[in-house]
């Protein structure tokens, strides 16, 4: 079905929309001339830093700071005395909370004060002046050990109603979707597969640390500078904890190092606002990137149990699975988002998945690209791998046999429109890297997976200049090339050339309210926007030429950048550029703009399989990427380059979260390595080319068919290399990351 | 805590300084000298982000204190293009879309620039190995190591 669609859909034709066209912040960016978060600085700035704590889980008895705020050159120190005491949301009182502890510290590296000082030097002194007095608590930090009801308990009291008495006070939700009689379809299958899978906390690994410039009156007016996937989000969250408008906190997003989720949320960013109130100086803050490892959001580590049911000939009967999430020390993990995607690419008659949100003393998990999805995915494609193997079974075509399509309803409840899943299995089949031979120790696996895509609250305002050029304003800051995307629809819609426009991202008191840079929301809904925008200038251009040729707006046409006569009453007038009318419009009534507003939807769900070449060392454990191909459904490609690069970033990530990143605890409930050289991340030489292959099923739900792209990449990555490693070392791998001891001793031992 | 005065070359400038003994060149280059271009990704030489080279030998500059400097020559990314004429590297990182975020991208074309200076006609397994010092997690270096063995044969056809 997914193919007949895409062939009965004409297929829309583009002129600038799908070229590969320069980015508009090149030049900064290869120059050093680019701003980011810490780029930044301000007359009579201050330095501040934070003060964490040393233990997982201990009572704040006190905290004297009278000696470290006597230190020649300090100018404030907060601690969260100094935060009102506001009654918030439990969401924006964890953050709070999060920011700053409250009455007990609840992981390693948990801030717990800051200072404000004439430099970064002063302000480590001015740390080590101040003394907390802590209680040590019972702590834990493993997912299944919250879960016994004797674990050392976070926030008693707190458990949402879902979660059935009796179970661990760390046990925060219950999530249930599904659809059918899992035991019946278990009775129907030939074959069933039970396991257990666990997947360790990794970190997004932006290389840019968390870091912010605040300045902030008696009058509560404020600024604030930093990098943030969102600067709606982050004046809305601070304005709330601190107690002050949203109106008269301005904040700027600078370039952003990478964010991939971790920068949804504020961790320095009301500190540095109350430091810089205190102080009545500008206050810049930059974490250390052990900061970054001990206090910024992970993801989730999971333990995870599948049951699958399949047929001799690979119908898959049953499928079930249990998700036990820990998001850290307050709930949200990713659970829900794990639940619902687990299945979401398969057509099932049984479906069924719990998810349990289990707190423990560790940094509150942050998004990180699909979040959620990826462990899910890492479970169930393991297990049906696994599964069509023992039977025999081809994994492409027993996927085929099981796949989603125009009217499948999902395993968490919607029905889906056009979709590219088979799309990307048979482009999978067909591809020549599905028949390559592999050598000795090698193997080859193959895995699907699925995310949803957001659309999301977006403002886009577009401004025409005398001289005919356009400036796109929107409120989304560019992480991998958006700013080239939107401007690329921009002229396309306008038909102007690329070079004519100009995209900018706006502070918080430039355009209306714009959800946070996530959920691969930006090129569909800011795009959806933009185009919708430039619709709108459109429309007023046409009426400004039509009372100019004293003829009826509906007599007008906009066609390749031109308004033009339409039909045989319109006259004889010449066509009138973009550029022809910009330049009179002072005459014809003022400024040309056009704007829009939407809670965007239509955001089209997105599929991908991933094929993965690997050869294991029998001597040493160590897994080695020889080949690696993305099979991917992006709708439309606006600017290719940056899409396959999303497809080939999603992979690298997927990489070293299968191979080497971990959080590693010790008893002591400490972090055993925050920083880069024991966090190893995917580094050049670990990696071969990775070759991306885009399909374009158009997304019904936008004018030009894009779907998000950005996440799906990193969904289906654990599994396929976890299956090529199993066949490679003829050993099934079940937990993350297979790094060299651990394969080593599943090696050995069988 | 009395200051040390320093007098060094960077992007072939004369220029003078006073830095505290503990201070890293990375600091100094960003904080005092407003180069900005070297970022700060790790502090500890893992991360590659701050590269420069110090009389033509790449180094992580916040592994170096900025008293070191004394009498050196240091080049940083702000000196790579001339003028409006930026370096092949640079343009074939626009043009090849080798970057995404950019927050690496300095630290990685100063590296591949001192590569280039070595090795003309690095393969891919050299660049690889060259590069594994600099950390990017936005690309899966994939593009930048096109656009980095593209550069070399362009520089290379034009000598």
């Amino acid at each position: 079905m997914a193919l007949d669609t895409e062939q009965d859909v004409k297929p829309l034709e583009f002129k600038v929309v799908g070229t590969r066209v320069n980015r508009p912040d090149g030049v900064d960016k290869v120059t050093g001339r680019a701003r980011f978060g810490a780029d930044m600085s301000a007359p009579g700035m201050l330095i501040g830093r934070v003060l964490r704590s040393p233990h997982p889980h201990a009572r704040i008895v006190s905290i004297d700071t009278s000696a470290a705020e006597a230190l020649d050159g300090v100018h404030a120190v907060v601690t969260r005395a100094d935060f009102p005491d506001i009654e918030l949301d439990d969401a924006l009182a964890d953050i709070r909370d999060n920011c700053m502890a409250g009455e007990k510290a609840l992981y390693d590296g948990h801030a717990v004060a800051a200072v404000a000082a004439s430099s970064a030097a002063v302000a480590r002194q001015a740390l080590k002046l101040i003394t907390v007095a802590y209680e040590p608590l019972p702590h834990v930090t493993d997912v299944d050990a919250a879960m016994k009801p004797d674990a050392p308990a976070l926030h008693p009291g707190r458990t949402n109603e879902s979660v059935p008495e009796g179970m661990s006070p760390n046990v925060m939700a219950r999530y249930e979707f599904g659809h059918g009689d899992i035991k019946a379809g278990l009775a129907a299958a030939d074959r069933v597969l039970e396991r257990t899978y666990r997947t360790e906390a990794t970190h997004q690994g932006y290389i840019e640390p968390n870091a912010c410039l605040a300045q902030m009156g008696p009058d509560g007016r404020a600024d604030l500078w930093c990098c943030t996937q969102g600067q709606y989000m982050v004046r809305d969250t601070c304005a709330a904890i601190l107690g002050i408008k949203q109106g008269q906190l301005r904040v700027t997003a600078s370039e952003i190092g990478g964010g991939f989720g971790g920068k949804t949320t504020v961790f320095l960013e009301p500190v540095a606002l109350a430091l810089a109130r205190k102080a009545g100086r500008p206050v810049k803050m930059v974490m250390s990137r052990s900061e970054v490892l001990r206090a910024t959001g992970p993801i989730a580590s999971t333990s995870i149990d599948v049951r699958l049911g399949m047929t001799k000939d690979g119908r898959i009967t049953a499928g079930f699975a249990e998700l036990r999430y820990q998001g850290g020390a307050w709930p949200g993990s990713p659970v829900e988002f794990g639940a619902m995607s687990a299945f979401a690419p398969y057509d099932l008659e049984n479906v069924k998945t719990i998810g349990w949100d289990v707190v423990t003393n560790r940094p509150k998990a942050a998004a990180y690209r699909a979040p959620g999805a990826p462990m899910a995915a890492f479970a169930v494609e393991s297990a049906i791998d696994e599964a069509a193997r023992l039977l025999g079974l081809d994994p492409l075509e027993m996927r085929l046999k099981n796949a989603a399509r125009e009217g499948t309803r999902a395993s968490y409840g919607v029905t889906y429109p056009a979709i590219g899943l088979e799309a990307t299995l048979r482009t999978a089949r067909d591809h020549p890297h599905w028949s390559a031979p592999l050598g000795a120790n090698q193997g080859r696996g193959v895995a699907c997976g699925f995310w949803f895509n957001f659309g999301g609250n977006t403002s886009v305002s577009i401004s025409i200049a005398s001289d005919g050029t356009v400036n796109v304003t929107e409120g989304n800051p560019d992480i991998c090339g958006s700013r080239a995307s939107i401007s690329l629809m921009a002229a396309e819609e306008l038909g102007i050339p690329y070079d004519r426009v100009r995209t900018v991202i706006a502070d918080t008191a430039s355009l209306g309210l714009n959800d946070v840079t996530d959920g691969s929301r930006v090129t569909f809904a800011v795009g959806l926007a933009t185009i919708e925008a430039a619709r709108a200038a459109k429309r007023e251009m046409c009426r400004r030429v039509a009372r100019l040729w004293e003829i009826d707006e509906e007599a007008v046409v906009w066609k390749d950048g031109a308004v033009h006569p339409a039909g045989p009453n319109a006259g004889d007038n010449e066509p009138m550029s973009l550029a022809e009318i910009a330049a009179i419009a002072p005459n014809t009534g003022g400024p040309i703009s056009g704007h829009h507003e939407v809670n965007a939807e239509g955001a089209g769900v997105s599929f991908a399989t991933h094929m993965v070449d690997v050869e294991v060392d029998p001597e040493t454990g160590a897994t080695k990427i020889l080949r690696y191909t993305v099979f991917q459904d992006a709708g439309k490609a606006v600017h290719p380059s940056y899409v396959e690069g999303q497809l080939q970033g999603g992979a690298t990530q997927g990489i070293g979260w299968a191979l080497n990143e971990e959080y590693i605890y010790g008893e002591d409930g400490v972090l055993q390595n925050p920083g880069f050289l024991d966090y190893r991340i995917p580094v050049a030489s670990d990696l071969p080319m990775i070759e991306p292959v885009i399909l374009e099923i158009p997304n019904p739900g936008h004018p030009y068919g894009v779907r998000g792209v950005g996440e799906t990449s990193i969904v289906p990555p654990l599994a396929a290399i976890a299956n090529a490693v199993s066949a490679a070392a003829g050993v099934r791998m079940t937990e993350l990351p297979m790094s060299p001891p651990k394969l080593l001793m599943a090696m050995q031992h069988g | 805590m009395s200051q040390i005065h320093v007098t060094t070359k960077i992007n072939g400038e004369s220029r003078e300084f006073l830095c505290e003994a503990d201070e890293s060149l990375l600091h100094v280059l960003r904080d005092r000298l407003g180069l900005t271009g070297a970022k700060e990704g790790c502090g500890t030489g893992d991360c590659g982000a701050c590269s420069v080279t110090v009389d033509g030998r790449l180094v992580c500059s916040c592994l170096m204190l900025g008293a070191e400097a004394e009498g050196r020559e240091i080049a940083t990314i702000e000196g790579m293009a001339e003028g409006e004429q930026l370096h092949p590297l640079q343009r074939k990182f626009i043009e090849m879309a080798a970057l995404q975020c950019g927050i690496c991208t300095p630290g990685i074309l100063v590296a591949a620039k001192s590569l280039l200076e070595r090795n003309p006609d690095p393969s891919e397994e050299e660049a690889r190995y060259w590069l594994a010092g600099n950390l990017c997690r936005c690309t899966g270096y994939d593009k930048i190591i096109r656009a980095v063995l593209d550069a070399a044969r362009e520089m290379r056809e034009a000598s």
